[in-house]
């Protein structure tokens, strides 16, 4: 062990993703000295682009915007720092008999699509989009918030319950009541209270599933439908978005915003333990060997990572370390990142639809969705999985050569814990499933694919370090959300040993690229130390 | 109105049997129309072929809760308790009791685990007290027993149980039986025999998020009971509830089907049976599904169309077949003596086991590999078969109600699966099979009128449990229509041979009308 520098920093930040460097922005921002490491040669987690394959730029792992919060935007002036996001438009389900179900993002020409499948559905249409703005309204105004503490009778706690539950009771006694069956139903049934076409109620559910060990049947997945719907981009509310450049774009321009506080990052610097001393956190040893003193530490890595990984168990309570072997954080998806040689044709939309502009998915029946579920219970991938699948270079040209193409695909489900093991060879059968569904929408896809980097949760967690690959940090079930996240009593991003913090998806309110961890984390730590908050308020409602 | 005089009670299920006599102490005159020739609904015995009597649907249940007893002035009418024995291919079997587990297969530390979780996790139903034995509280405009429920109820969680087992409570409270329980047990086996208990009647899966509620309501009956067998006349609660009926001034008339409920001026002022009879009362009170409730006997035309959308919404389709044997010896199970025979059987290897089962389910199928609960009620109450013969019934999940293939072509094929599935353990119980009774979820819908043949009259989620059951703006028994009332498995809290929705619908039904008397 050797001390690198005598110099102690007043936080030292473990891993670079976009909620790792949005904390650390907004420590610095109130002038602390703070260091962030990371143990890749480059920062971003899992919001990164990267070229693997030359003149082609990759989102590889995350790869749109929708959840990411707008108040950290302006407070870090992102678009000064380079951040631009574009607008997605709209989406599609094709279907096996060579129609489509096309989600205009005119609302009006919308439901003029869904007419043609179900008249009743169209009508429905209007009823299910007000009743999601009502909870999409009520849920984002709980992101930015540190979740109270049911088990302490601290005043803080208390304010906050009393906060919450005014706030419910600002609803009126039936949407209470549908609100929590909202947050408690599956989304196929909850969709199939409004919807009756087989196309429409898949399109709108297959999105709940992504990156859970979840199926459209199962309790719990309903509300995740807000993640789709909570997003702003450009003030524009329930749109997605594309980062130009790729989602290394987002991260770039937080390390950038952060660096401009005079922060410090760390690649190829890879943490091998906190070091605790007499219950207090004093810093980080490197894989070097290397010794980083500071007086607080934050991980935003997963709870198992951290405490079972980087954390000595005699320095944690029993009840920490039998929590995170229970805590639930389970690979599903895959991802492929193909280079393609041209614009793929579908010869199921008319010419020049702008339906390809937005998510393409092509399971259109519940059955189908809930059928690629159980095989990932029996530990097989989907062999008819649900993707999503994007093609970003239609409107942001400078990820491939000029009329060169790129295409992501998302791929649910995908386990992490395969029969027998992940082999290269298991990989690219895997990859062979998705591109073989895909070709059977357009015939010249498969010719056009120059180079395709297929993704497990194996390689996830190999590259990113997220365990298992899950790109939430941790199953969002109700079990493991609000006071639950991660778990009991540990919500309020504070370790289990003094000074040190978490601030990863791992904690309330979890996943997507939304950094509403990562601020969390910094309004509590920046509490502790008596300083001013940094952090933004939530905008409220509109 | 002035005060009511004459109830209606629609139903004479244990649920309508119990309310109707709870009214009738308090002064009122009660009539029970029920429309089969028993009285007892899903409890009641039920003679299959010469000489062979079934429990009914509901082939364990243990004694009512004792406030209920108190209420009624009946004795404890638990019959005698059993275990569960989870059947093992290799002969391993365990046997789980109320609190102990055993068996070769099981390690010490998970027969502790064991004793453990069953404590606790009845201490986490017991919690749930206040909730289930009252009206469930409105969350808005509450009056003042809401909040005193409400009140009870936080007490109960904080003070009852204390902080970490609060803060368990509300973790496990929305999750899934298959992690709770990989959490705490080694063996696979003895998993699966206590996921039985959370999935059973209802369209669940151990790893179906929410499925650890369904448990804890089981549980909860536990915790003043166990479950039970019939042993005669005394444990015989449907018998012992028509004669309380009778004795209180009942009037309880069978073979009478209700056709619709008679509504003036958005008041219900009695019902008109089959044949076009009209029966006057100052209130109805339902003991059937919601669903056949309203959207059958009262009619869109007297309902708003929105109550009305949401009530053809919930979901109500059961997910049991039950198939009742008349055998014509004892049948011999490997590895256990005959006097074991009179536990409960469980074919239910692991957890992996019962998702694969319930995936069929999902698709309009039934299971290939059932999970079954077996048990020989005839050994409880010899009556119930011909001299030395013997009666095995049989509860089959999965059987979706709306099969595929119809259940007109699936029984024939189903039956044979669940019969080839117990003489792996049982070899030559085909040969003894005398008379048979093979009831599809539409059989029971059928035959006993729930609207989808479900045990539960609707699952028991928490989108249709508590303030929502069966859904919202009807869940405190009473309806959008003054003076008809629920008093069923509909209504909170829900199925299972508990009493409790008949006896808190009387209690709300009385303290309504002595308000505005």
């Amino acid at each position: 062990m050797n001390v690198g520098s005598s110099k102690e920093y007043d936080v030292v930040v473990i891993g670079a993703g976009h909620n790792g460097l949005t904390n650390a922005a907004f420590l610095a921002k109130s002038g602390l000295d703070v260091l962030v490491v990371e143990k890749n040669d480059h920062i971003g987690g899992a919001t990164v682009s990267r070229e693997l394959y030359s003149g082609w730029k990759y989102s590889n792992c995350s790869y749109v915007c929708s959840l990411f919060r707008p108040e950290i935007y302006q407070a870090l002036d992102l678009g000064h720092h380079g951040l631009e996001v574009v607008p997605l438009q709209g989406g599609i389900t094709f279907k096996q008999d060579g129609d489509f179900y096309g989600n205009y993002h005119h609302h009006e020409v919308r439901r003029r699509e869904i007419a043609r499948h179900s008249q009743r559905d169209a009508d429905a249409v209007i009823r299910f989009d007000a009743d999601l703005m009502k909870w999409c309204r009520l849920i984002r105004g709980l992101l930015m918030r540190t979740p109270p503490d049911p088990g302490t009778f601290k005043p803080r706690d208390f304010m906050e319950l009393a906060f919450l539950l005014k706030k419910f009771y600002e609803l009126s006694e039936s949407q209470l009541y549908e609100f929590i069956r909202f947050f408690t139903m599956s989304i196929a049934e909850y969709l199939e209270e409004y919807f009756e076409s087989d196309v429409v109620l898949a399109h709108y559910s297959g999105g709940s599933i992504i990156g859970t060990g979840l199926g459209v049947y199962s309790p719990g997945t309903a509300y995740v439908l807000l993640h789709h719907a909570m997003g702003d981009v450009d003030g524009s509310v329930g749109s997605w978005g594309f980062a130009k450049g790729g989602m290394g774009s987002v991260s770039g321009a937080i390390a950038s915003a952060y660096q401009s506080f005079g922060g410090e990052i760390r690649t190829s610097a890879e943490v091998t333990s906190i070091d605790v001393q007499s219950g207090e956190a004093q810093g980080v040893v490197l894989q070097s060997g290397e010794v980083i003193r500071a007086r607080q530490v934050v991980s935003n890595l997963d709870v198992k990572r951290t405490y079972l990984g980087i954390m000595d168990e005699k320095h944690l309570p029993d009840e920490v370390i039998k929590r995170a072997k229970n805590y639930k954080i389970r690979g599903s998806s895959g991802k492929l990142n193909i280079a393609l040689d041209g614009m793929p044709e579908f010869p199921a939309l008319p010419k020049g639809s702008p339906l390809t502009l937005g998510h393409m998915h092509f399971s259109d029946t519940l059955e189908r969705l809930e059928r690629a579920y159980d095989d990932w219970k029996d530990q097989r991938w989907s062999s008819d999985p649900y993707t999503d699948t994007l093609i970003p270079t239609q409107f942001d040209p400078s990820m491939a050569p000029p009329g060169k193409h790129m295409m992501t695909v998302f791929v649910q489900y995908c386990p992490a814990d395969i029969e027998g093991g992940w082999t290269d060879e298991k990989r690219d059968t895997f990859g062979q499933t998705v591109i073989d569904q895909i070709s059977e929408y357009s015939p010249n896809f498969k010719d056009l694919i120059l180079h395709a980097e297929i993704r497990t949760p194996r390689e996830l967690e190999a590259e990113v370090g997220l365990t298992e690959g899950n790109i939430f940090q941790g199953e969002l079930t109700l079990d493991q959300l609000l006071f639950n996240r991660p778990f009991p009593g540990y919500a309020q991003y504070r370790g289990p040993v003094r000074n040190m913090y978490m601030c990863g998806s791992t904690t309330h309110p979890g996943g997507g690229v939304m950094g509403a961890p990562g601020v969390n984390a910094a309004r509590e730590i920046l509490k502790d130390l008596k300083r001013t908050d940094t952090t933004p308020e939530d905008f409220g409602d509109d | 109105m002035t005060n009511p005089s004459s109830v209606c009670i629609i139903g004479g299920g244990h649920n309508g049997l119990i309310c109707a006599i709870m009214l009738a102490k308090a002064g009122l005159r009660v009539t029970v129309l029920e429309a089969r020739a028993s009285l007892g609904g899903a409890i009641a015995p039920r003679a299959f072929a010469p000489g062979f009597q079934a429990p009914g649907l509901a082939h364990h249940f243990g004694s009512l809760h004792p406030k209920i007893l108190k209420d009624l002035g009946l004795p404890p009418t638990g019959g005698t308790p059993v275990d569960t024995i989870a059947l093992d291919n290799t002969g391993d079997h365990l046997t789980l009791g109320a609190t102990q587990a055993s068996g070769n297969g099981l390690t010490s530390q998970d027969k502790e685990a064991y004793t453990a979780f069953k404590t606790d996790y009845a201490k986490f139903a017991q919690a749930l007290e206040p909730l289930l034995l009252n009206k469930p509280p409105r969350l808005k405009d509450m009056g003042r027993d809401d909040q005193w429920t409400l009140a009870k109820l936080g007490w109960s969680l904080r003070f009852g149980l204390g902080v970490p087992s609060m803060r368990e409570f509300l973790r496990v409270g929305g999750a899934n039986i298959y992690d709770v329980l990989n959490e705490i047990f080694e063996s696979e086996q003895l998993k699966g025999a206590i996921a039985v208990d959370a999935v059973m009647g209802h369209h669940l899966a151990p790893r179906t998020p929410t499925s650890v509620l369904p448990f804890l309501l089981r549980l909860f009956g536990e915790s003043h009971s166990e479950r039970s067998i019939m042993t005669g006349e005394g444990s015989n609660l449907s018998a012992q509830l028509e004669k309380l009926a009778l004795s209180s001034g009942i009037e309880l008339r069978t073979e009478t089907k209700v056709e619709t409920i008679v509504v003036t001026d958005g008041r219900a002022a009695g019902v008109v049976i089959e044949g076009g009879e009209r029966v006057d009362a100052d209130l109805v009170v339902s003991n059937i599904d919601a669903k056949s409730t309203f959207l059958r006997l009262t009619g869109p035309a007297n309902l708003d169309a929105m109550f009305t959308h949401r009530i053809s919404k919930t979901r109500t389709n059961g997910n049991v077949a039950k198939l009742h044997l008349g055998l014509s010896t004892l049948p011999t199970f490997q590895g256990l003596s005959s006097d074991q025979l009179r536990h409960r059987m469980l074919i239910a290897p692991d957890m992996r086991f019962i998702e694969r089962a319930f995936n069929h389910a999902k698709y309009g199928e039934y299971s290939e590999d059932p999970v079954l609960e077996i048990t020989l009620p005839s050994l409880g109450d010899p009556s119930l078969a011909p001299q030395g013969k013997h009666v095995m019934s049989i509860s089959a999940s999965f059987a979706p109600y709306h099969l595929k293939e119809g259940w007109e072509q699936g029984r024939t094929i189903f039956r044979k699966i669940i019969i080839s599935a117990i003489e792996k353990f049982a070899p030559g119980l085909e040969a003894s099979v005398e008379a048979e009774d093979f009831l599809s979820p539409a059989d029971i819908e059928q035959d006993y009128g729930i609207s989808g043949g479900h045990w539960h009259h609707g699952e028991m989620t928490i989108d249709q449990a508590f303030m929502m059951r069966p859904i919202h703006g009807t869940a405190q028994y009473n309806t959008p229509i003054d003076n008809l009332y629920l008093c069923g498995a509909s209504a909170h809290p829900g199925g299972g041979v508990t009493g409790i929705p008949g006896w808190n619908a009387a209690k709300r039904i009385l303290s309504l009308h002595q308000e505005r008397g």
